[in-house]
């Protein structure tokens, strides 16, 4: 009961929060026609009137269609489904606050999350010593990898020399080499607070390219004693890019034998009528409760967690 | 050949992993947000009894191994083989000391236990939780002895040796948890 009153107040904090801020609340569909082509992520289907429907994995589709119609800046606490876990971080229904900032660039985000950490995380006064990272140096720090410098074999025998052993297929691509060193070798490492900033291009299908290195994309994310609590970019405004990138992503589903996802077509058309400039964050609120109240599983800050049927 | 995905994974789950039979001790779904998926996996290997942590990139097929539990009386060995029989069949087959291992100090012929077998073969064997087992040899135990915490070795008619209080005598039956080697009580009347 403890865990369901302190949802409640942190409920009631981040609307006030985003009140202060002239930052409005929505509400989106969660069972919608169209849904992501992440190969990575796979969505719930329901079927209904002969047709199939996703339960939505985000609410971002949505949320920039209203940004694209001069919403002004906009957040939304919503649920919403992956066809991932159930597992110590992971469940098929969680929480997510997401919201988006037209004018923000990375670092005045950065900056807002780091005001409202301070405002619902009391119990860790390091909320107001958030350390700022690049992908590249975190690497670095951890491993002699140079994630922006494509090479498989050194990668491989740095794993090798460090005693990790890379699973077959790992190697394959090296987005999935670099996915598995940070959440198998570096994240158990990390400690205390931090934004890891300047991802490599090709895992951020929608940040827009950094114009000094377009080697790495806008796109950051927070980490909490190694849990990665939430991912933002800046935003892709481009539909033409954007439509490149999910057909991208349908050929690499193909390529593993996922089902293509049609293009959400209203997404890309108000892209095309002009989305404006603007930088977004998703947030788990289920995993930042976890690490806030000292749980060890999301599951424990749920009312109920997943049940799995007979 | 069969084989499981890794989002099967769960604990129990019997695989093989160079070309040994393991058993998922435990399963970790690990994954970025936005990027591949994993599965952190502690893995018994069924043969050594060796304990490893491997990870899985998730989607990941992987052979399952033919590995089955089945309850069998113990019957007796011959000095190079352990003979069980299924008490269902009467199918007999004989473990060698390599699957027996340190569990040859718990069988007592007649015992039901829990054989492990993979292609038909058996690769370990589960004595029963608890056993009765009659004392072959044991000192008289000088009272006041406290040193010892008021316990004495015995030797058990299979040849293990248990700590035991110093009340217990030779010939005495007595129940013995076969999961820690540690005395329980004296057999009660059966």
């Amino acid at each position: 009961m403890a865990m369901l009153r302190m949802r409640a107040t942190w409920l009631k904090q981040i609307r006030v929060f985003f009140e202060e801020r002239g930052v409005l609340e929505v509400e989106t569909p969660i069972l919608a026609p169209a849904t992501v082509t992440d190969p990575q992520t796979e969505s719930l289907a329901i079927h209904f009137r002969h047709r199939d429907y996703y339960l939505q994995t985000s609410p971002e589709y949505h949320m920039k269609r209203l940004l694209a119609a001069d919403s002004g800046p906009i957040y939304q606490i919503s649920r919403v489904f992956r066809a991932d876990g159930p597992g110590r971080l992971h469940h098929p229904e969680f929480s997510l606050l997401e919201w988006y900032r037209p004018g923000f660039d990375q670092y005045g985000l950065m900056q807002e999350i780091t005001d409202l950490l301070a405002r619902l995380c009391r119990a860790h006064p390091a909320v107001a010593d958030i350390e700022t990272i690049s992908y590249q140096d975190l690497f670095a720090r951890y491993t002699d990898i140079d994630p922006l410098r494509e090479d498989k074999a050194a990668l491989l025998s740095w794993c090798d020399m460090a005693g990790h052993e890379c699973p077959t297929g790992v190697a394959d691509s090296w987005s999935t080499a670099l996915d598995w060193v940070l959440s198998i070798i570096i994240q158990p490492q990390m400690e205390g607070l931090s934004f890891i900033r300047d991802y490599p291009a090709d895992q951020a299908a929608l940040a827009r390219l950094d114009t000094q290195d377009p080697r790495t994309a806008r796109r950051f994310e927070l980490y909490a004693d190694g849990i990665e609590i939430a991912n933002g970019f800046e935003e892709l405004t481009d539909a033409d890019e954007q439509c490149r990138r999910f057909e991208q992503e349908n050929q690499r589903r193909c390529l593993h034998g996922q089902k293509p996802i049609a293009l959400d077509e209203s997404f890309l058309m108000a892209l095309e009528q002009g989305m404006p400039e603007t930088t977004g964050v998703a947030l788990g609120l289920d995993r930042l409760l976890m690490w806030e109240s000292g749980m060890n599983s999301i599951r424990e800050t749920m009312a109920f967690g997943w049940q799995a049927g007979q | 050949m069969a084989s499981y995905s890794t989002n099967e994974f769960k604990s129990g789950l019997k695989i093989m992993l160079d070309g040994d039979p393991c058993n998922i001790i435990e399963n970790e779904f690990i994954k970025p947000g936005k990027g591949q998926a994993f599965n952190r996996v502690k893995i018994r290997n069924l043969k050594t009894g060796r304990v490893i942590d491997k990870t899985f990139k998730s989607g990941e097929k992987v052979e399952a191994a033919d590995v089955l539990d089945t309850d069998m009386q113990y019957l007796y060995s011959d000095g190079e083989y352990w003979h069980f029989m299924d008490q269902a069949t009467y199918e007999q087959v004989q473990a060698d000391a390599m699957a027996i291992g340190e569990q040859t100090q718990w069988l007592k012929e007649q015992d039901i236990c829990k054989v492990i077998l993979w292609n038909g073969v058996p690769i370990g064997i589960e004595p029963p939780n608890f056993v009765n087992l009659a004392v072959t040899e044991t000192g008289p135990g000088v009272r006041g002895d406290t040193a010892q915490g008021g316990v004495k070795p015995a030797t058990l008619e299979t040849g293990a040796t248990v700590r035991v209080p110093l009340f217990i005598e030779t010939g005495d039956v007595l129940k013995i948890d076969t999961r820690t080697g540690e005395y329980v009580s004296r057999a009660k009347d059966e």
